[in-house]
Order: C-alpha cells, then structure tokens, then sequence
C-alpha cells in the first residue's frame, strides 16, 4: 500500500502525517508513507488544498487534516 | 461521496441535540459572561489589595493592566475562535473556488473579500489554493482580492479590537480591511499581469479538480469548533501573553502623550514609516491587539496605529516566500506595493478624520 501526504509541511501537514502513521501503527500494518510537498505534482493529483491524504491513488481527503479514526477507516 | 466518520464522543453529542447541549451551552454562556463581567474589579483587587501596589504607580498599573488583559483576551478568544470554527465548517476552500469561478471583477472582488473572511486559510495553503482557482478559472485580480482579505481581516484581531478598544474601532478594521482588499485585487486585474505569474503555473496541466463533499452533523461542526479551539488557542497562546506583556509595560511606563510625538497625528511620516516597519514584522494578530492597545492609550493617532497592525498581520514576510513559487517577484513587488498604499491611504484617512 502507498500513502501520500500532500502539503507544503505546515503544522497541519504534519498532523496529517502523524495521524496516517498512528493510524498504521494502530493497526499493527505496513505501508509506504511518501510526503509530497512539490505544488507541482500535488495540483496534477487535482489536489488544490492541503493537507491532503491519498491512498492508493485515491484522493481520500483534501483540506484538512483527518483524524486518526478516519484513517484507520479508510485503511479498511 | 465520502461519508465522515463519526467518533464516539461526537455520537454521544449528536444523541443528545437538541436538548441538553442547549441547555448546556446556554450555562457556559452566562458563566462565560459573568465572569467575563467581573475581569476589572478582580485585577484591581489582585494588583492593589492582595499584591499591595500602589494604584498609579508604574509597576502597579502595568501589573492591573497584565491581570486585567490576558484572561479577557484569553475568554474572548476562546469564545472567537470556536464560534468561528463551526462557521467554517460550512465553507470550504473548493465551495468557495467554485462559487468564484463563474464571476466577472468587480463583483467578483467584494465576494472574493467577503469570502476571504470565512474561508478556512493559512498562508501554507495559498499556493495550491492559487493553482486552484487559476485552474478554474478565476480572474486574477478576484483571486489576490481574496488572498489580501483571508489574512488581513482576521477573525481574531477584529474580535480583540471589539473587546478592547469598542465596537467603532473594530468595524472600522473591518469595513477598510474589505475595502482594501476589494480595491486592491480591482486595480490588480486591471494591470493585466497575468504575464507575471510562473510559466509552469501557466502551463498547468492540473488533473480535475478532486471535491470530497462531507456531510457534517451539527455535532461534527461543534466538534470542529472545538477543535479550531485547541488548536488555535493552544498556538498563539504565548504570543498573547508576549503581547500583553509587552502593551503592560508601554502602560505602566511609557509617559502618557509620549507616543503623541512619533505616532500621533502631526507627525505625517508615522504612517508610511508604521507600514515600512510592519512589513517584515510577522506577529500573530492575536499578539499585536494588546500592543495596539496600550499606543493608543499613550497618545498614538488610530489611523497610525491601525496602518501598523494591517501591515503586520497582511503583509508577511512568510506568505511572500512561498508565494514566490507561483509569482514572479514582480508581480510579488506589486501586490506588496497596491497593499501598501492601501493600507497607507486608510492610515491617513483615519488620521484626518478621527
């Protein structure tokens, strides 16, 4: 599994990245946790606010960072 | 269409609306208030009965001042800050990109400004937010209208200039911040810059924008509010103290009328000279009402003043940077330049009017 954290590094971005991370940690799973923080590739993802959170290629959040229960959700 | 996840305690809540979180709420309202009401007599006998300082003395009124200031500043916030954090939760930056795309300047411009307000932003998020509405389409004097409102008219700064220095005061931040920001993305526009944004920004090929449509309960707005509390008063906390700190010590020992001299209103090159300083000066807003507060007390002119905080708190140093990325510095020199003079003009303005 793949996970992007798209964001410039902000305060939030990093609460995101804590969040999916705990998340992963929670769930006792493995995944690749790449940062992207290039404006750049984020836009081309159709991503135009951040943090935002993709699993997978799926766009799983923009604009906020989600919590750590939203992610273990989505982590399935 | 994505589902949001309610978590236990949001449940809980949502289970009990409408009934006892109104209940609930109305009491922390009147305790809120009540206590609130009682701020003054509590720091007069704090700093002169129980601490035994002499009323007048310098250390005596910045010490009242301290006691008074940092828990009404404090209360107020707090109150802000999670009022407008459920206000938010109905906006969101790809509503407010939508609604934008489809209108022409002008009125475009006051949207964007009014929208700047309420839309959730922080200077970390102006670059996707840019490629964003360039993307869709929005005209770039509409878009720097609403990247000068979003931190101009600050939330916060409005609420701690209503509680400390009177509703005139705060509506006067709030109607020229508006128009500042209105006029400023008008003329903007008008100069045809598109030119001065980056060619890859030009050259975009940016996939569809991606829209995660949340349905939120009122529970989950109350929820966001109290996070936007946590979150936000926990950040600036400090700089509000730093801030109070800094407005008592102006209080208790700065001559009255001393400030009259170099920020008052006979001294017309205070108001270019508030702007110039405040430029590369990043405060948070929260930080700079207290400081505002005490200037005026000592005789600083409103108009000077105001000038001051507006280029602290519109013009930084931080969102210059990353805006570079997008911008080429030209076009960053005169979206520095149009505030300015703005915010110069608004200076005078007061000064010659108040």
């Amino acid at each position: 599994m793949e996970i992007k954290v798209c964001g410039p590094g902000c305060a939030a971005c990093e609460q995101a990245q804590k969040n999916v991370e705990a998340a992963l940690a929670a769930q006792g799973r493995e995944a690749t946790v790449i940062k992207v923080t290039d404006f750049q590739e984020i836009a081309q993802m159709g991503v135009f606010s951040t943090p935002a959170v993709v699993i997978d290629g799926e766009v799983k959040c923009v604009g906020r960072a989600p919590k750590q229960a939203e992610v273990e959700q989505w982590l399935g | 269409m994505e589902k949001y996840q309610v978590d236990a305690k949001a449940g809980e809540a949502q289970a009990l609306i409408p009934g006892r979180p109104l209940v609930l709420g109305a009491i922390v309202l009147v305790a809120w208030y009540l206590l609130y009401s009682q701020l003054e007599p509590i720091s007069h006998f704090f700093a002169y009965t129980l601490v035994g300082l002499e009323p007048g003395s310098h250390l005596g009124e910045a010490i009242q001042f301290f006691v008074y200031d940092t828990p009404k500043v404090m209360m107020l916030l707090t109150l802000i800050v999670f009022v407008v954090g459920v206000i938010r939760s109905f906006f969101t930056q790809e509503r407010t990109r939508s609604y934008l795309a489809g209108r022409r300047e002008s009125a475009g411009n006051v949207m964007a400004a009014l929208l700047g307000i309420v839309t959730p932003f922080c200077s970390c998020s102006a670059v996707p937010l840019f490629l964003g509405f360039v993307q869709a389409g929005v005209p770039l004097g509409v878009t720097f209208s609403f990247l000068i409102a979003a931190p101009m008219v600050n939330e916060i700064a409005l609420v701690l200039l209503y509680g400390l220095l009177g509703w005139k005061v705060a509506a006067l931040y709030l109607g020229t911040g508006l128009l500042i920001a209105m006029v400023a993305g008008w003329v903007i526009g008008r100069l045809r810059l598109e030119g001065w944004i980056e060619e890859w920004v030009q050259e975009l090929r940016a996939g569809e924008a991606i829209v995660i449509e949340e349905k939120l309960t009122w529970a989950n707005r109350i929820e966001r509010g109290g996070e936007a509390v946590r979150d936000i008063v926990g950040k600036v906390w400090l700089y509000v103290v730093l801030g109070i700190g800094v407005g008592a010590v102006i209080h208790g020992y700065v001559p009255e009328a001393f400030m009259a001299s170099i920020m008052g209103k006979d001294a017309w090159w205070s108001v270019p000279a508030a702007v110039l300083v405040g430029i590369p000066m990043y405060s948070n807003a929260a930080g700079i009402v207290p400081v505002v507060e005490a200037l005026l007390g000592k005789g600083a002119a409103l108009g000077t003043v105001l000038a001051f905080m507006m280029s602290v708190i519109a013009l930084s140093l931080p969102e210059m940077v990353i805006l570079r990325k997008v911008l080429k510095p030209k076009l960053i020199v005169v979206f520095i330049a149009v505030v300015g003079l703005g915010i110069l003009f608004t200076g005078y303005l007061f000064n010659l009017v108040i």
